[in-house]
């Protein structure tokens, strides 16, 4: 007996039974798909995760004072006022590799425009702060190093803010108050959307620091931030070794704990982290639904082979040898097997793909979530498909015949 | 001169179940020449159908010689034993054994699909001139369960005599049949030893017995009586005298 002929034989049967064959793919398919979707939907979620942390740049720096101790007694974290501007002309100047440094600080407060307020964060920033942010305006203009350095009462505001201030007026050179101080707005940034912890990042007013420090800050809350962008990725550790050392060397009698010197890549491990707890979480649910796929498929294998004992039976009375018997069985478990993993393939990426649609995710099919599916289904199906069929073909002759 | 198909001598089978033996068989001396119409009857437990079992190689003997067409059968491997079954011996069962949701010209093909020396090509033909020789070609593309029980032992007839094998075993072929049934599936054996087949017949009704020309009679694993049938029934004849039945359908 011919291979060829064997598998034209196996074929013929499962296109005989076809609700056998089907229930018995259907193990399969649902297996598959379920872990390619899972795994999918994990590995778009921690991909947003990581675009969204290299989108706010990779080579960022940030500098802020942990606490400070007012003789024994600790202050709150950020309590001191630490950090000084002229910290920031020190890390310009002094530190290799820097390409942009800037002063932050940071306030709230209610704006004014015509009938209309809202409230929201406050920035006052060099203009180097659009550089390291890589900050564009969709209408109307930047502000620059001139407006910084006169303490002009100008403004950038985010696209949130210039919807709900201004509706469908154009927001360029209108002048709006910052708690009741009147400021132009200069123009409107590039909507960027919610960043990784949820936080509406058009929802901003920036204006320069040296504003900001004089006619909004109070005497007492002038916490102050500084953001610096490294010449690349490979040369941040350093940069950011070199800061910490400056800024010990230029104020006396801290220690490297009252410095805060932190890089988007450690946000970037903390966002991944959890990323990968909810990949790991979605990963281990597919694979118990691959187990319990995986179950299905035995089960009906081990009852399809132990129903047709007989025809076993029949088949080696009029002439089938054990391996043909065997062949039989292996290949129809194959093609079952091979079948079921393609339409659970097809399904799998449409699931995955609906998914992605309807929370606008872009979601990533991973080939080795379809190997180790495919690869899973396979082994089960053949192993089970052959397991009994070997039983059966090693029976006594006249049981089988008799077997009911 | 008449050709000698098989012979068996102090054939043996022994069961053992538990820690009990079972002597099925105790010693046969068997000749069976071509050509020849053979019943082989018995009580059961009397041993006759370990006695077809071992003719139709589906067992092997515990001790003895089984020679088959000059081939010494009993010291055959499975694999070898698996060949001769293919070839030699056609089989035709008390329950049928077609195979489910299956056209009756394919199960005929069956045996051919395992068959090495047969081409794919006349398989189809080969099949088809089976059902005509047991007269239902024209029910070729139905399956089992669309079949009276006498349609559907023509068509395990006509798979047994498909490949040509050298003898025809038949294990209580009219078991399941009625009276009627019976005689026309004892017609078509007898049209069948009439164009030259061998037919070996497993029965305990001594009635369908009757239309065989030598009777074997079994007790206890021995052969008791060993006579010829000199004036054997005709399975024709016969149907012209019962009363006219329906037509199965």
């Amino acid at each position: 007996m011919s291979v060829f002929g064997i598998i034209r034989i196996a074929l013929k049967s499962l296109t005989r039974n076809k609700t056998r064959t089907f229930l018995t793919m259907l193990g399969i398919i649902i297996g598959v798909a379920a872990v390619i979707t899972m795994l999918a939907i994990g590995q778009g979620a921690k991909r947003i995760v990581e675009d969204q942390v290299n989108s706010m740049g990779t080579n960022v720096i940030m500098v802020s004072s942990n606490f400070s101790q007012a003789g024994t007694a600790r202050q709150a974290a950020g309590g001191g006022n630490l950090l000084e501007v002229d910290d920031v002309e020190a890390i310009r100047d002094q530190v290799d590799n820097v390409l942009y440094a800037s002063t932050v600080y940071n306030t709230w407060g209610q704006l004014k425009y015509e009938g209309n307020n809202w409230r929201t964060g406050i920035m006052g920033v060099d203009a180097d702060y659009f550089f390291i942010r890589d900050m564009r305006t969709s209408q109307g203009e930047l502000f620059h190093n001139s407006d910084v350095e006169n303490g002009a009462k100008v403004c950038v505001i985010g696209k949130t803010v210039a919807d709900n201030l201004f509706g469908d007026v154009d927001p360029v050179d209108k002048i709006i108050r910052i708690r009741n101080i009147p400021f132009t707005v200069k123009g409107v940034l590039v909507a960027k959307g919610q960043n990784v912890m949820g936080m509406d990042q058009d929802d901003t007013v920036i204006a320069p620091y040296t504003t900001v420090f004089s006619r909004l800050l109070g005497q007492r809350w002038r916490n102050m931030m500084i953001l610096v962008s490294a010449q690349s990725k490979e040369s941040i550790m350093m940069v950011q070794q070199d800061i910490l050392n400056l800024l010990q060397a230029r104020h006396r009698g801290t220690t490297s704990e009252e410095f805060m010197v932190r890089t988007q890549t450690d946000l970037a491990d903390t966002a991944n982290s959890v990323s990968n707890t909810m990949t790991i979480l979605l990963a281990s649910i597919a694979g118990i639904s691959l187990l319990v796929g995986g179950i299905g498929i035995m089960n009906i294998m081990l009852v399809s082979v132990t129903e047709r004992i007989k025809e076993i039976g029949i088949r080696m009375a009029v002439g089938a040898g054990k391996r043909d018997v065997l062949l039989q069985f292996i290949i129809e478990a194959m093609a079952i097997s091979i079948i079921g993993g393609i339409l659970g393939i097809l399904l799998g990426f449409g699931a995955a793909k609906i998914v992605g649609d309807t929370m606008k995710w872009s979601i990533d099919v991973t080939p080795w979530s379809v190997m180790l599916s495919v690869g899973f289904s396979m082994v089960i199906g053949v192993f089970f498909g052959w397991y009994p069929a070997r039983k059966a073909a090693n029976l006594n002759l006249i049981d089988a015949l008799r077997y009911e | 001169m008449i050709k000698q198909l098989l012979s068996t001598e102090a054939l043996t089978k022994t069961y053992t179940m538990g820690d009990i033996q079972v002597h099925a068989l105790r010693g046969v001396d068997l000749r069976i020449n071509a050509g020849e119409f053979i019943a082989i009857m018995g009580a059961s437990g009397s041993g006759k159908t370990t006695f077809m079992n071992l003719l139709g190689c589906l067992d092997k003997p515990s001790s003895g010689s089984y020679i088959l067409d000059d081939i010494p059968v009993h010291e055959m491997s499975e694999a070898d034993l698996t060949v001769i079954r293919n070839q030699k011996i056609g089989y035709v069962f008390q329950s049928f054994y077609l195979l489910p949701r299956t056209t009756a010209l394919e199960n005929v093909e069956l045996p051919l699909l395992y068959c090495h020396k047969c081409s794919l090509h006349d398989r189809h033909d080969k099949a088809m001139r089976a059902l005509e020789i047991v007269g239902i070609q024209d029910r070729a593309k139905h399956f089992p369960n669309q079949l009276s029980g006498g349609q559907q032992q023509r068509v395990a007839i006509a798979r047994a005599i498909v490949n040509d094998p050298v003898f025809l075993l038949a294990d209580e072929p009219t078991g399941n049949l009625d009276t009627h049934t019976s005689i026309e599936v004892m017609a078509v054996f007898q049209q069948l030893h009439q164009q030259g087949k061998t037919v070996i017949l497993v029965t305990h009704e001594h009635d369908i017995a009757q239309y065989a020309q030598r009777m074997i009679t079994f007790r206890d694993g021995r052969i008791i009586s060993d006579k010829l049938n000199p004036n054997p029934r005709i399975a024709t004849e016969d149907l012209k005298h019962l009363p006219k039945l329906d037509e199965e359908d």
